[in-house]
Formats: C-alpha cells, structure tokens, sequence
C-alpha cells in the first residue's frame, strides 16, 4: 500500500475529481463557516438545507473519486496511494514537517463514502427531526461541522493532520452530546465521552511524537540508502507503512521488553481504544446516547466511534510487522464484544440497547484486524468490510429508533410496542436493519460476519473465533428483543397507542439506509479492498463458516422469540431466576461506571487536586507570607507607602525608579 | 525619530493627551484610548509585517548572530557605555502585536469603568510604554528601566482599583517583582563585568564566552529573577492573589502581557548570554517547570472563583513557556514563543470575559452561575472557544504551541538525559487531560443546566465594544492556530542565533 514514486510525480495528472479531492472535506467547513459566521446570526430559516447541500456535494464528488480510481485501477489489481493538495502546513525543523494533504487509496475511499453517505441522509433526516427545535440552527452547523472534521480524518496522509481532525471530531461530538445544555444529564455525558477519549488521546499524542522521532532519525538514513521514496516526512503513513522503516526500526535495541515499534503503536492502539470506546474505556459511549438521536446514527454508531479502527486498519502494515500490538487488538477487540452483547440483552433503553451493539460491533471489527497478519490479511478486509455495512445498518437502527422515540416521547422499549402497525415504513426499515445486523443472508451483516469468522478460523484463533461464533448469536438475540417488544405485541402506553408515521424526510432515508443494508455486502470486497491479491481473492459463501453463523443466528432469533413475543412474563422471570445475581451485576454493566467513579472523584478530585489546592494556598503561599511579614516587621516605614493618595504612590514610583537608575549607576560608575 | 522609537511614544503621546483631558470628561477619555491604542495596534502590526519581510530575506543556514531591523542606536550615559539601543527581530515583533493586541482589547474591555478613569488609562498606558520597551530594548540597562516602568504601575492599578484584599496581593506581587528584579540586575552585573567589555549592548553581550563560574550562578539568578513573574514554581504565588484582585482590563494585560515578559527575558537574556549556564541548569528548571504544568492544572479543579480558576490554569499554561525554553532545542524554544503569544491572547479572553460576565452577575463563584449559555449567548460562545484553546484543541493557537513544546520535550537536547527529559515530558502531557477536565467543569458550571439563580433571568445584553473585543481575539487564535506558519515563519529566523550561541543544531 505504499505510496510508489512515479505516482506520486504523476499527481500533476490525474482526473479532476482525485485532484480536487481536498474540496469534499473543505466544503463542510463552508458550510459550518457560512452557517456560523452569516446564516445563524441573521436567523435565515433555510439554513439547513444549505447545510445539506454542502454535504451532498461531498458525496458527489466522493462517489466520482471513486469511480475515477477504480477507473485508473480497476479492482484486483495493486491499488497505488496517491497523496494531492498537499501544503507545507507545520514546518518544525530542517527534516520535520508536517504537511495537510488527501491521501487517496482505497481504504479512504472506503470511508469517504461511508461518511459522506451517512452524513447526507443524517442530514437529511434531521431537517425532519429537529424541525420545531429551537436550537436547529446550532444543530446544523455543529453537524456540518463534524462532517469536515471526520473527513479530514480519513484523507490524512499523516499522522498529525489525523490527531488534528481526531482532535476536532471528539470537539464537535462533545458539543453535540451536550446539544441539549439545560439537561444536567446531557452536560455530563458530553463532558464524561469528551474527558474519557482525551485520556485515550494522551496515547495517540505519545504514539505521534514517538513515531515522529523515529521517523526524524530514521529517514535521513534511508532516503540516503534509496530505500523509501524522496519526499516523504517523518510522520507520513508513506513512511510509518514502510517496510524499509520497519526494519530500521526494529533494528534499534528494545525498551521495557517491547519493540520500538510494537510501543508506540500500542500508544496508538490506546487512542483507538479510546475513540472506538473498547473495554475499559468504552463508558463514554452509552451515556453519548443524551444527543440528538440522528447524531447518535452519524457520530456514534457509524462515523467516529470507528475512528480507532481507521486507524489501526491505515496504519496496518506496521502492525503487521510489530504483531505484538495486533494481538492486543485481538484481546480487546474479543472482550468488547462479548462484554458489551451480554449487556445489551438486560437494557430496556433503545438507544442504549443499540450503544451497547455499537460496541459490540466495534470489537468485532478490531479483533478482525487483530487476527490478519502480513502474510494473511483477511482480517484487514474484513474488518473494514465489516465496518462498511456496519455503518448503514447501524445507522439506519438509530435513525429508525429516533422516529419510534420522536412518535412515542420516550426511550423504554417497555413503553413502546404495537408500532408495525403504525409506522409501517419504520418497521419495515427497522426490521431489514435487525436481519442485516442477525447475519442473515443474503443481507449485507452476513457477508461481513461470514468475513470476519472465516479471518479468525483460517488464521488459527480458536478462542477469539468461538467468541465471535457465541456473540453472532447474542447479537441477534438482543436485536430481536428490541424489535419484537417495540414493534410487536401491542401498545403499552398511552402515546404508543397514538404514534404515527415520521414524515417523508425522515422515512426516505430510512429506506434508502434499508437499500444499502441489504445490497452493502454484495460488493466483491476484497478486490476493492484486500492487501493479498496473489490468493484468497475467491469470494463467495464458504459453507464451514456459513453454516454454523447462520445456525447461532437462527438459535439468538428463536431464544428471543420464545422470550418475547406475546406475554411471556413467567419464561422470563424463569431465566432471571436462574441468572440471580450476576443478572443485576449485568443490568448495571458490571459496575464499570462506578469504578471510573470513584477514581475521579476520590482519587484525583479529593485525593490529589484538593491537597495541592490547600498546599499551594497554605504551604507555599504561607512561606512567601511568612517572608513578608518578617519583612514589614523590620521596616515599618513600609507602612507609609499606604497613605491611599494617588500622588503620593506616583511620587514614590517615581523616587523608587530614579533610585534604582541613580543608584545602579553611581555602582557602575564608582568602579 | 525611528518607527520603533514612535512606537514607544505613543503610549506615552495617548498618556500626556488623557493628561490634558479633563476627569469628568468620560466619552473623551474613552475616545482617546480608543485611538491611541488602535494606534498602538497598527503600527506593531506594521512593524512585525516589516520584520517579516526582512527576516524571510534571510538565509537560514548561516544565521549565527541576532540581526536587527528598525535599529535605532543613541549614547546615553557615554561614561558606563549605557545606550538607547532598540530594535526588532522575530521575537520582539511577535511580542508587539501581542502587546498591541491585548492593549487594544483591554481599552475595550474597560469601557464601562467608571471610576478614576483618566488615571486608570494612564497608568494603563505607562505600563504598555514598559511593556514595549522590554521588547525592543537591547541594551541590558534600557531593558531594565523599561522592565520596571512596566512592572511598577501595576501596584496602582491594583491596590486603587482592585476588588477584594487588593492592597495586600498589590504589595504582595509588587514585593515579589522586585524581589525577581534583584537577581535579574545582580546577573546584569555579572554579564557586565564577566564580559570584559563593560557594556550593556546585548548583541556585543552576545559575541562573549562567559567563564563558567559566572554562567553557574549569573544563569539561575537571572532564570528565577524573570521566572518570578513567568509564575515559575514555586514563585508564583503573587499570581492567584494578583490577578483576582486586579481590574478587568488590568488583568489582561498582566496575563497576557506582562507575565510573558519572564519567558521573553529568560530566553533573550538569560539563554542566549549564558549557554553554558543554561545546559547546567537545565533538568532543574525542566523538573520545576513540570510541576508548574501539572501541579498548577490540578491546582484549578479545585477552584470556586473565575479569577482563581484562571490564575492557576495560567500557572499550568506559563509552566509550558518556560519548560520549552528549558528543553533548549528550536521546537521547544518556538513552542515557547508560540505559547507566550497564545497564552496572551488566550488569557487575555478569558479575563476580559470574566469582567463581563461578572459586570452582570457580580459574583465570580462558580457554584453561584449556571445555565448563563441561555442569557448570554455570546459570551458563552467565546468563552467555550477560549476553553477549547486553552485545553490545546487543534485548530486554535494553543494546540501549536503545547505541540511544539512536548515536540521539544521529547526530543530532548544533547547535553540533558533524553530518558529524564523525556519522562518530564510524558509527566506534563498528562496536563491536557487534566485541562480538559477543570476547563469542562468550569464552563459547565458557569453555562449550562439549569438556570439557578432567578436574578440572571435578564441581564444585559452583550455590548459592541464587548463583541469586538471577544471577536478580536477569537480571530487571532483561529488565525494561529489554522495557519501557524503567520507565527513560526516570524519567530524562528530569530531565534537561530540563540540555537548557535548553545552549540547545537537543531
């Protein structure tokens, strides 16, 4: 996937829509400028329409980018990195710039469309949904505004303009969780998801630096040695994707018993982590729920939450070489989506019931990645194919569950059911977003699913594939759960009973997000996509992987099933009772809020900042008070200073300074 | 007459006429420091975009000795060699149009003082004449003259028109000043007569190898001496007290001018004559300066007052100046620069918006606001905006500075440990997390839930002279922030000469 010199030189040719590609995430930022800056201070009503143009002109040229690319290079063969509209952004030292630019290769391809597609119909769709919201204006602009900074994300050629735009999607989610500013609730998560991926961030930033310097003191050499191509700087994916920088790099002695290497792309990974909200420090991301619902679809199920999986996937071929970091990936990515099924199947909150899957859904795609290697990349493609169809059917369950909350004014599901009948083209949308999120063929999830097994049994790892065998059962389950007591039955409540279709603007992205689940997984991925073009290209239905996916999904369908459809109160208070008490330990997701909790407030707020607070004021203050009282105890005179006249303290200035010239000098001039 | 001596006039011009202007007339007053400061503003504009223009002239390859343009040289005491020796180069012109700034927006901010306003603008303008005069001066005896006309105002302008115990942190931060004074001139006098030449010319100054006794003990007299009023741990104390009791507009130009004439004198004067000094002393002051970074950030979580709040994040923010400077390589050096310049700006916002907000509401405890983001939109807004730059979101002035400086830090130099001087580093990047934390709660607090308080209902509404000034300043950390290079571009021809007397590189 490096960047080959001939192509890089021939950027000067290529078809418009690649080198005006640094237009789609600039365009946006029109957008949130205009809107900000001119729009919203004259209270222009069309303001979200402006909005969505803009985003919807990314999306054109994005969809003719990638037409243009595959055009030059059509797909299976060896696909080149082109980098264009690059400016010197950041020059640091002779040797070390850091420069802003579109990276343009299939991968962000991949996720242009994802963004600028979800990002559009999220649009779309909110033109409906905050219509009579007082603060709509601030809404749009803050949404053009993350659409800009996520896409920067995805064109970076380097590592900086990536933390840069990192730095930025986290800024505009924060203000979009706390959209509602009144709501204490709302206030808290939006500070909680903004603290909580900044912690994670000090990884990235570290991992930046590192990689940095290696790349500063490394690349002199190999320029010299002709082995990495002229131009690049120290902080380039070009670069840090390089075989030739690797083995530099792991030339170099280890620290603490790991690679310099594995070190700062485990730092990374700690950004990833934080960003993709994986075990331990996915607790941000439930609470980010307090947002408007459709900025729940675009930010946390299908944009910015896989950030961290962007990442490790660009950043893939180093580590590949490292592996250390690849098998952490692994772990984490294993754990989170157990973890986060089992607790989606004891929440009565929709949209928490679908954060919960986000997360669960998020670890797939990373342990994917953590299972490919160099010489077995599946997981790679896998891992993004996964993230691709992810997107829409995750999306759409959002978009779907905001026009339930919007027709019933509340989020239990409890309160909720009978609503096939009332929104007929939300049920249809919702439930073509639950079978795609199933794995039920021939729906895009089954595709991807099908993918990510097969990594994980090809590449020998057993345990991490019989995790992800028992959450391709869990995931149908809960998913079903939520479908058969929203939609089925009858209504539980008073506003249930009265809920009614969501107008047109929202229900067509609804249906086209239903298209796209079902059509999603019929790209031939791996041409597109895959990093070994030599084999394992074959695409199609691999019945060992299928069969026993397909079988665990059909198990989680039923189990729900039997469980909720009609009143089966009995069968599941049977079950709680069989699960005693580890059912509340899940209801309360294992008690880990409450132990982030308590290191804040206690550790860091009463054991750390109120010490020094007291220290500063008390200890080293009291000292420098100690001197001056010694002093003023000495002179006394100093008391006249305070007459409280102006002219008085003017002359003393005065004196004061013509002594300290006089007196400098008469030292000076004695000598 | 020179353009740099005009400039130093000019204060003083907008001074003599305030002078000349009867008390009562307040409009007039007003209108006077308006013109005078946008005067003041321009010409340090066109002065830098002068500077600019003659540094990217330069080769950057042989730079070895501090080049100066607008140069104006004049005898003054002929018998000590003591000159009117002033100039620009990169770093002085960025500390002008800092300076011209935040005078300019702290006129605004002031607009609806009342009280002895003639002579609060005098004072005001006195201090902005020290202020300039610091960072044209190279001549060591100028400078100090300049320093102190710049420092002493302050004990007026706080002990007349502070809120609170103003005359004890007036005394307090005065004493403490001069107290800095006292070991800055005892390391003039070193460097005066250490050099043989008897002089006080700083580019004559900076040609000289100083024996190593000198610089072992000139180097940290003059490091504390200007540390002092750069809040270097644990000399900081005066700021706290300082900045909560001094005027809206008194505060932004402490804040964000004067306390950045610490970082200015110690890289200027202390770094640049005394190399060898600086290597020695370098992992004390970087440890120091660490403690400054992190302890001051969490010192602010604590914090129930807007001001102290403040004070303690400018703790935090001031220690990133110093620890640059303390890295002694080009990215911690511009990092510092850079911060010197943000950290004005930043500063200067939030305390022109703290007066704001408390010329409302008239309280500055936190736990006492809530929900103003409903009745003061703009303020808020702006306020929001400063909080991101202050916690180094990319896009805003902080974020290039704070990257410079952990740059610098991780890279280290040759002549510290690279395992220590990086560990320091790690240790003060945990602050961006500390910051995010004080920064969110502390807005939180002041902006959103719910409104608690029924008297802020209805306030009034944000003022133009209010909107300006906010807008100002918001511009010029966008502006750095999205294109750096208006900065580094600036500075780093400058301070080349600094990097050549260390002996190093890079």
């Amino acid at each position: 996937m490096t960047a080959a010199p001939e192509m890089l030189a021939q950027s000067g040719r290529l078809p418009f829509a690649l080198e005006a590609l640094w237009l789609v995430p600039l365009l946006p930022l029109a957008g949130f400028l205009l809107g900000g800056l001119v729009l919203r201070p004259l209270k222009l009503r069309w303001l979200p329409q402006v909005a969505a143009g803009f985003v919807l002109a990314s999306l054109l040229l994005s969809l003719a980018a990638v037409k243009a690319f595959f055009g030059l290079f059509p797909p299976g063969s060896e696909h080149p990195a082109l980098v264009t509209g690059a400016i010197d952004w950041l020059p640091v030292l002779p040797g070390l710039s850091f420069g802003l630019g579109t990276l343009i290769d299939p991968v962000s391809l991949l996720l242009l469309v994802v963004v600028c597609t979800v990002s559009f119909l999220v649009h779309l769709y909110s033109i409906g949904y905050m219509a009579d919201d007082p603060g709509k204006a601030r809404y749009f602009v803050f949404l053009n505004l993350f659409t800009f900074s996520m896409l920067g994300l995805v064109l970076a050629p380097n590592l900086l303009q990536l933390f840069v735009c990192w730095e930025l999607v986290g800024a505009s989610s924060f203000l979009l969780i706390g959209f509602y500013f009144d709501k204490p609730s709302a206030v808290s998560a939006s500070k909680k998801a903004f603290i909580v991926t900044r912690f994670a961030d000090l990884g990235l930033l570290l991992g930046l630096l590192s990689l940095a310097w290696l790349g500063f003191r490394l690349l002199p050499g190999l320029q010299a040695a002709g082995a990495v191509p002229p131009g690049l700087e120290a902080a380039d994916f070009a670069l840090l994707n390089h075989p030739a920088f690797h083995e530099a790099v792991l030339a170099l002695p280890p620290f603490v018993g790991l690679s310099l290497l594995s070190l700062p792309l485990l730092l990374l990974l700690m950004g990833a982590a934080g960003k993709s909200a994986m075990f331990p420090l996915h607790i941000w991301l439930p609470d980010a729920m307090e947002g408007p619902t459709p900025v729940s679809a675009l930010i946390h199920a299908a944009t910015m939450v896989v950030a961290g999986i962007y990442l490790v996937a660009r950043l893939f071929p180093a580590f590949a070489a490292a592996v250390t970091p690849l098998e952490v990936a692994a772990f984490l990515g294993a754990l989170t989506c157990l973890f986060a099924a089992v607790i989606a199947c004891s929440q009565d909150d929709i949209k928490r019931v679908l954060a919960f899957s986000t997360l669960s859904q998020l670890g797939y795609m990373l342990l994917a990645l953590g299972v490919a290697r160099a010489d077995h990349a599946l997981g790679h493609t896998a891992g993004l194919f996964h993230l691709f169809t992810h997107a829409f059917f995750k999306s759409l369950l959002f978009l779907g569950a905001g026009a339930v909350i919007h027709a019933v004014h509340s989020n239990d599901i409890w309160r909720m059911g009978g609503l096939r009948k009332k929104m007929p083209l939300t049920h249809i949308s919702f439930l073509v977003a639950v079978l795609a999120i199933a794995g039920l063929p021939p729906l895009a999830g089954f595709f991807s699913k099908d993918e990510i097994l097969r990594a994980a049994l090809e590449g020998g790892h057993t345990t991490v594939y019989g995790i992800a065998l028992a959450v391709a059962a869990l995931t149908p389950f809960y998913m079903a759960r939520i479908y058969l007591v929203a939609f089925g039955g009858t209504a539980r409540s008073e506003s249930a009973k009265q809920a009614h279709e969501a107008p047109a603007i929202m229900t067509i992205p609804l249906l086209l997000l239903a298209l796209l689940s079902v059509c999603a997984g019929w790209l031939p991925m791996a041409e597109y996509i895959g990093l070994d073009h030599g084999h394992a290209a074959h695409h199609g239905i691999h019945w060992n992987i299928a069969l026993p996916a397909t079988a665990a999904a059909l198990l989680g369908l039923a189990l729900a099933g039997w469980l909720y459809t009609g009143d089966r109160r009995a069968r599941r208070e049977a079950l709680a009772s069989l699960l005693g008490p580890l059912g509340g330990v899940i209801r309360n997701k294992f008690y880990i809020d409450e132990i982030w909790l308590f290191f804040a407030r206690r550790v860091i707020f009463r054991g750390i900042s109120a010490p020094i607070a007291w220290f500063d004021r008390t200890v080293v203050d009291g000292a420098v008070n100690a001197v001056g009282w010694l002093s003023r105890a000495l002179g006394a005179s100093l008391t006249l200073l305070q007459s409280g006249q102006l002219q008085g303290y003017a002359s003393w200035m005065l004196a004061g300074t013509m002594a300290l010239v006089l007196g400098l000098g008469m030292l000076l001039g004695g000598n | 007459m020179g353009p740099v001596s005009f400039l130093l006039a000019l204060p003083l011009l907008t001074a003599l006429a305030l002078l000349l202007t009867p008390g009562h007339q307040a409009e007039r007053l007003r209108g006077i420091s308006f013109v005078g400061s946008l005067a003041q503003l321009l010409l340090s504009l066109g002065l830098a975009w002068g500077t600019w223009q003659a540094e990217s002239g330069l080769s950057m390859d042989g730079l070895r000795d501090t080049q100066l343009h607008f140069m104006e040289r004049l005898s003054w005491f002929p018998s000590l060699k003591i000159q009117y020796l002033v100039g620009l180069d990169g770093i002085s012109a960025s500390m002008l149009v800092l300076t011209g700034i935040i005078i300019f927006t702290a006129v605004l901010a002031s607009w609806q003082m009342q009280e002895r306003l003639k002579e609060f603008f005098v004072l005001l303008f006195l201090l902005v004449a020290g202020v300039f005069g610091v960072f044209v001066s190279f001549d060591l005896f100028l400078f100090l003259v300049f320093y102190e006309i710049a420092v002493l105002p302050m004990y007026l302008l706080i002990g007349v028109w502070g809120t609170g115990k103003r005359r004890y942190s007036a005394m307090k931060l005065t004493l403490m000043l001069l107290l800095g004074s006292a070991g800055i001139i005892a390391g003039f006098l070193g460097v005066y007569y250490g050099s043989g030449l008897q002089t006080f010319d700083l580019l004559a100054l900076g040609r000289v190898d100083y024996a190593p006794a000198l610089q072992h003990w000139a180097f940290p007299a003059i490091f504390i001496g200007f540390g002092v009023i750069g809040a270097l741990y644990p000399f900081h104390t005066w700021s706290p007290d300082g900045h909560a009791s001094a005027p809206t507009g008194v505060s932004m130009l402490h804040a964000g001018v004067l306390m950045k004439l610490g970082g200015y004198g110690a890289l200027r004067i202390g770094i640049y004559l005394l190399p060898e000094g600086a290597k020695e002393w370098a992992l004390v002051f970087l440890a120091l300066t660490t403690v400054n970074i992190v302890y001051g950030s969490l010192g602010a979580i604590r914090q129930r007052d807007l001001k102290y709040f403040t004070a303690y994040s400018s703790v935090s923010h001031c220690g990133f100046i110093l620890f640059g400077l303390c890295t002694l390589n080009l990215m911690g050096f511009k990092g510092a620069v850079i911060q010197m310049f943000s950290h004005g700006i930043m500063t200067g916002l939030f305390f022109g918006l703290i007066g704001m907000v408390y010329g409302r509401t008239h309280t500055r405890i936190l736990d006492e606001m809530g929900g103003l983001g409903r009745v003061m939109p703009w303020l808020a807004v702006s306020f929001y905006i400063g909080g991101l730059a202050s916690l180094g979101l990319p896009g805003l002035a902080g974020f290039i500075a704070e990257f410079h400086v952990f740059l610098g830090g991780f890279f280290g130099n040759p002549w510290t440990s690279q395992t220590v001087t990086r560990s320091l580093t790690v240790i003060a990047t945990a602050s961006i997390v500390v910051t995010a934390v004080y920064v969110l709660r502390g807005l939180a607090k002041v902006f959103q839930g719910p409104q608690t308080n029924p008297a802020f209902a209805d306030l009034p509404a944000v003022r133009w002279n209010e909107k300006l000034a906010t807008g100002i300043l918001i511009a010029v950390l966008a502006g750095v922030g999205l294109f750096p290079r208006l900065l580094t571009d600036l500075i780093t021809p400058s301070l080349l000469p600094i990097l050549a007397r260390l002996g190093g590189t890079s």
